[in-house]
C-alpha cells in the first residue's frame, strides 16, 4: 500500500467530473428539483457518461436503470462478520419471506459461492454481476471476500465484481480492490456529521477497541470518506447507499449527498429505512418509523440536480439471485446446486446477452419515438402524474395485476416518462380467489398513482382500484412501460382539455415494512 | 478464568474467532466455543476481551463465572 497520490489519476478526474456535470446540465427529464436541472440520473444512457463509464454501468443492473429490466445480479454471503452495529440491522431475524440487506439462510464458503456462481450463470444466461454484500461487512472478511473473487475471475472471468461494505476497513484494502479489477463498490454512508451518527451506530469495533457514541461515528465518517476518494482516484465506480430515518438523518442526507458527489461517487441510492418491531432491530422496537413514499421521494428529488440517483434499489438480501424484484435464490440453495449438472458456457452467455442489448435498445427506441409525440403536446396544463406498473421485466406491462409482488411507479408529464420508485406488496391473488386484506395494502401502497398498467385485471379489484381514484388500465398489455405511459398521459391531458375530467393531485402512500403475508 | 459463549445467542458470524490471541475459539456444529483452558481474557494483551468486543450480540460472549477468573502471573 503505497502512500504516494497518484497524481495522473487525479487529473483524468476533474474532466469527467466536469463531463458528467455538463450531462446532466443537457439532458433534462423527468423531475425538477430545487438544487437545479435535473438529468435523467441512473437512468442515463450512452450519451449522458463517457464511453468507458456507460461500459462499465451498462449491464450492471444497479448502476443502471435500464439495465435493471434486461440484466441480473447475484450476491453471494461468504462474509458473516461485521465490524459495526447499526441500530436497523439484527442478524439474528431470518425468514424466507424477508427482504432486508444483513439477512441470509446459508453462509457459504469461497468455493460454494464459487460453485454457486456457475450455477446460476448457467441458468440465468443474463446474470452479469457477483456482489459480495454480506451479511455482515465483506472487508471484515478480507480472506473470505478475495478468495471468493479469485475463484470467480479464475472460473467466470465474463462476470462483474461488485462490493458493499460499511467503509471502516475501506482505506485498508482499496489496493487488493482495485488488483481484482472490481469496477463498482458500494458503501453506506448514512452520515457526515457524527452528531447525527450516534444515533444511527450504536458501536463500531476499530484498532482491537470497542467505540461508542460520537467518537464511534467521528471515526467511521473519516474512513469512509477516506475510503470513497481513494476508490475515485483509482477510477473505480462508486455508489453510495443511504438509508433514510426519519427525524434522525432526512434532512442531513442532503448533506451527505453534496459530500459525496464532491469527492467523486458516480450514484446515490437513498431508501427508505425498514422498521418493524418483528425484525427485532432497535429502530424496530423502539417505534422509529421508515418514510412514507412522497418523503422518500421529495429527498430523492431535492438531491438530483446535484448528482445521478438510484430509484430502483430493492434492497436485496445478501444472497439474492435474479433481477432486481423477483428473487430466485431459493432455486439455488446448496442442496439443490448440488443435484445439478452445472455447464458453464461463455459462448451462449455472450449470445443470450447480444439479445438481451437488441431487446434494451428496442425498449430505448420506442421510449424516443412516444417523446417525440409528446413534445408535439402545446400544453400539459402543468400536469404531473404517477403510474403504477405490474411487470415481470423486460421493460413491458406484462403481469397481471393479482400476481404482482411489487409494483414500477413512473412519473409522466410534459417532459416524458420516468421510472421514480417502485412499491412491495403482499400477493393479492392466492389460488384464484383474491385477498381482500391484501387489496387494501396495495391500494394504500399505489395510493399516490391516478393509474395501474396491468396485464390483466379481475372485476372485483377493477371496481375498488376506481374507488380509490386509481384507474386500472389494462389496454397496454405486453407493450413497452414508458410508451404507454406517454400515450396515457397524452390521451388524459386530452380529456382535461376537452373538459371531460378535472385533474386532482393524489394523496400519499405506504412503504411496506413486514414479511409478505404469503410464501 | 474464561469468557463463554452462549451457543443459543451466537449467530455464528465468525467475527471473534480471528481476534482471540491465544486461538481459544473455534466453530462447533455452526456456533462458536472458547477453550476455557487457553483463554486469558485478554488480560496483557489488550485493554478489553477482544472477543466480546467485536460479537454483534449483546450479553452473548460474556465471562464465564464457572471458572475461576484469570490471574496473570505477576
Amino acid at each position: 500500500m503505497h502512500a504516494e497520490t497518484n497524481r495522473s489519476n487525479i487529473q483524468e478526474l476533474l474532466p469527467l467530473d466536469a463531463l458528467l456535470q455538463k450531462a446532466a446540465e443537457h439532458k433534462g427529464c423527468g423531475t425538477s428539483s430545487e438544487g437545479g436541472k435535473a438529468s435523467c440520473g441512473s437512468s442515463g444512457g450512452p450519451d449522458n457518461m463517457t464511453p468507458e463509464v456507460w461500459e462499465k454501468v451498462k449491464n450492471h443492473p444497479c448502476y443502471s436503470e435500464e439495465a435493471h429490466h434486461h440484466y441480473a445480479r447475484m450476491h453471494v454471503a461468504v462474509a458473516p462478520a461485521c465490524n459495526i452495529q447499526c441500530n436497523y440491522c439484527n442478524r439474528k431475524y431470518d425468514c424466507a419471506n424477508e427482504s432486508r440487506p444483513g439477512v441470509v439462510s446459508e453462509k457459504l464458503t469461497p468455493e460454494q459461492a464459487a460453485k454457486k456462481v456457475l450455477a446460476v450463470a448457467s441458468t440465468i444466461p443474463q446474470m452479469t454481476v457477483l456482489g459480495i454484500a454480506g451479511p455482515g461487512d465483506p472487508l471484515a472478511n478480507p480472506d473470505k471476500t478475495f478468495k471468493t473473487f479469485e475463484l470467480i475471475s479464475k472460473t467466470a472471468p465474463d462476470i462483474k465484481l461488485c462490493l458493499s461494505t460499511n467503509g471502516l476497513a475501506l482505506p485498508d484494502h482499496v489496493d487488493t480492490i482495485q488488483s481484482f479489477n472490481v469496477d463498482h463498490v458500494t458503501i453506506t454512508i448514512n452520515m457526515v456529521d457524527p452528531e447525527v451518527g450516534q444515533h444511527i451506530y450504536p458501536w463500531i469495533y476499530y484498532q482491537k477497541k470497542r467505540w461508542t457514541g460520537i467518537d464511534a461515528a467521528r471515526i467511521l465518517t473519516e474512513r469512509q470518506m477516506q475510503g470513497l476518494e481513494m476508490l475515485t482516484a483509482r477510477g473505480i465506480l462508486c455508489k453510495v447507499n443511504s438509508v433514510m430515518i426519519p427525524g434522525i438523518n432526512d434532512k442531513h442526507l442532503v448533506e451527505v449527498n453534496r459530500a459525496v458527489k464532491s469527492r467523486g461517487a458516480f450514484l446515490h441510492n437513498i431508501m427508505p429505512l425498514i422498521s418493524a418491531p418483528e425484525h427485532g432491530t432497535v429502530f424496530g422496537l423502539n417505534g422509529q418509523r421508515g418514510p412514507t413514499a412522497q418523503e422518500l421521494k421529495a429527498l430523492q428529488d431535492a438531491c438530483e440536480g446535484e448528482m445521478n440517483m438510484m430509484r430502483h434499489c430493492r434492497q436485496c438480501r445478501a444472497d439474492a439471485v435474479g433481477l432486481l424484484g423477483e428473487d430466485r435464490s431459493a432455486e439455488f440453495t446448496t442442496e439443490k446446486i448440488d443435484a445439478m449438472e452445472v455447464v458453464y458456457d461463455a459462448t451462449t452467455r455472450r449470445e443470450y446477452q447480444q439479445v438481451v442489448e437488441q431487446e434494451r435498445q428496442a425498449t430505448v427506441a420506442a421510449k424516443k419515438a412516444e417523446q417525440e409525440q409528446l413534445s408535439q403536446l402545446a400544453d400539459a396544463e402543468g400536469i404531473s402524474m404517477l403510474i403504477a406498473v405490474a411487470t415481470k421485466g423486460h421493460g413491458k406491462v406484462n403481469e397481471h395485476f393479482g400476481h404482482a409482488t411489487e409494483f414500477q411507479i413512473y412519473e409522466v408529464n410534459a417532459k416524458g416518462a420516468k421510472f421514480v420508485g417502485h412499491r412491495r406488496v403482499d400477493l393479492y391473488c392466492q389460488g384464484g380467489y383474491g385477498e381482500e386484506d391484501s387489496l387494501v395494502t396495495v391500494i394504500r401502497a399505489i395510493n399516490d398513482c391516478h393509474a395501474v398498467f396491468v396485464a390483466k385485471i379481475g372485476g372485483c379489484p377493477k371496481d375498488d382500484l376506481k374507488k380509490a381514484g386509481i384507474d386500472p388500465v389494462d389496454k397496454y398489455a405486453h407493450q413497452y412501460i414508458e410508451q404507454s405511459a406517454i400515450a396515457y398521459f397524452m390521451d388524459y391531458v386530452g380529456k382535461v382539455q376537452a373538459g371531460e375530467i378535472t385533474h386532482q393531485t393524489r394523496g400519499d402512500a405506504d412503504i411496506r415494512q413486514g414479511a409478505y403475508i404469503a410464501a | 478464568m474464561a469468557f463463554k459463549i452462549v451457543a443459543s445467542q451466537c449467530t455464528g458470524c465468525s467475527a471473534c474467532e480471528p481476534e482471540c490471541p491465544n486461538q481459544a475459539i473455534s466453530e462447533k456444529n455452526g456456533v462458536f466455543v472458547i477453550n476455557p483452558k487457553k483463554c486469558t481474557e485478554c488480560i496483557n494483551y489488550f485493554d478489553e476481551a477482544q472477543c466480546a468486543a467485536v460479537c454483534p450480540v449483546d450479553d452473548t460472549c460474556i465471562i464465564d463465572l464457572a471458572y475461576p477468573r484469570y490471574q496473570a502471573s505477576a
